[in-house]
């Protein structure tokens, strides 16, 4: 298997460059965080919602790790350490406005939500290859995404954005594999829902076609 | 076993995370030959996560990396 392969290389090379790095050399932090720089920002901005915090959080979370690094003992992969380490940091972060702001719930999120405001609809009969290059496509998963109850907007963007299996993002949000599962489906169904009058590509057998799905 | 459509709702995740057992795989396969329903709720759910997947989809904001690495330059320095 050429992708694992690949992936077990990779993964040597890194615990070369965490060896190197704690040995002194530590601008080579630099390069062992790059790859990593998208994950750490997308896990940030699905906890606190917006752009200046998650770029805050984002940052202490890259400084924390480095301060860290010395910690990291290699049973976890280095992505799983690090994605537990923003978790954490944009957790933190909702902790503290909530004490700044004594009415705000652990989770600001749910009954708060901005009313849902859908793009122009899309002709149904587009191919959908063609509709996954619209702009206005993509505005709506941003829209539909953002508006997600907390839990299944962590649990979407940790496996289907920032591309964490399904152990790895059990780790990082400290809960069981299977909860991943139960949730990353909800999720899923969600937005499938939301999105479905964009990506629909057959005519529905019957009016009543997408009222009959089960998490209506 | 013959599937019937909620059964195979209840598996879509799984199915495309390739985590069910090979004779559920085959049982849910043969269901959407013959399911448009099904079956356009599959592709509509791959469409989601190929569209999330797509770099475009969610950006970083513009200069963020040189921010991060502008932080870190200054924390190497001192640490």
């Amino acid at each position: 298997m050429q992708a694992s392969a690949e992936a077990r290389a990779a993964s040597e090379r890194e615990a070369g460059l965490i060896a190197q790095i704690l040995a002194g050399r530590k601008e080579l932090f630099h390069e062992l965080i790059q790859p990593y720089e998208r994950m750490v920002y997308m896990t940030e901005f699905s906890i606190v919602r917006n752009d200046t915090d998650a770029e805050d959080c984002a940052q202490d979370a890259v400084v924390n790790a480095y301060r860290h690094l010395g910690k990291f003992r290699g049973e976890a992969k280095f992505s799983t350490w690090l994605a537990t380490i923003a978790v954490n940091e944009g957790r933190q972060h909702l902790r503290r406005l909530k004490r700044a702001k004594e009415d705000s719930l652990d989770e600001p999120i749910e009954g708060e939500e901005q009313e849902f405001t859908p793009a122009p609809l899309t002709d149904w009969r587009e191919i959908p290859l063609e509709a996954l290059e619209r702009k206005e496509l993509r505005e709506a998963l941003r829209s539909a995404v953002a508006e997600l109850p907390g839990i299944y907007r962590q649990i979407f963007t940790l496996r289907d954005l920032d591309e964490l299996n399904v152990a790895e993002a059990a780790a990082a949000l400290g809960i069981n594999e299977n909860m991943v599962k139960v949730r990353l489906h909800r999720a899923r169904m969600m937005l499938q829902k939301r999105l479905a009058p964009y990506l629909k590509n057959t005519a529905p057998a019957r009016k009543s076609f997408w009222r009959r799905m089960p998490w209506s | 076993m013959e599937l019937n459509c909620k059964h195979v709702w209840a598996q879509i995740s799984d199915y495309i995370d390739d985590s069910v057992t090979p004779e559920l795989r085959e049982d849910i396969e043969r269901h959407l030959e013959h399911c448009e329903i099904c079956s356009a709720i599959l592709d509509s759910t791959r469409n989601i996560l190929v569209l999330t997947a797509d770099d475009r989809t969610f950006e970083l904001p513009g200069g963020f990396s040189k921010r991060l690495h502008e932080r870190l330059e200054r924390e190497l320095a001192a640490n």
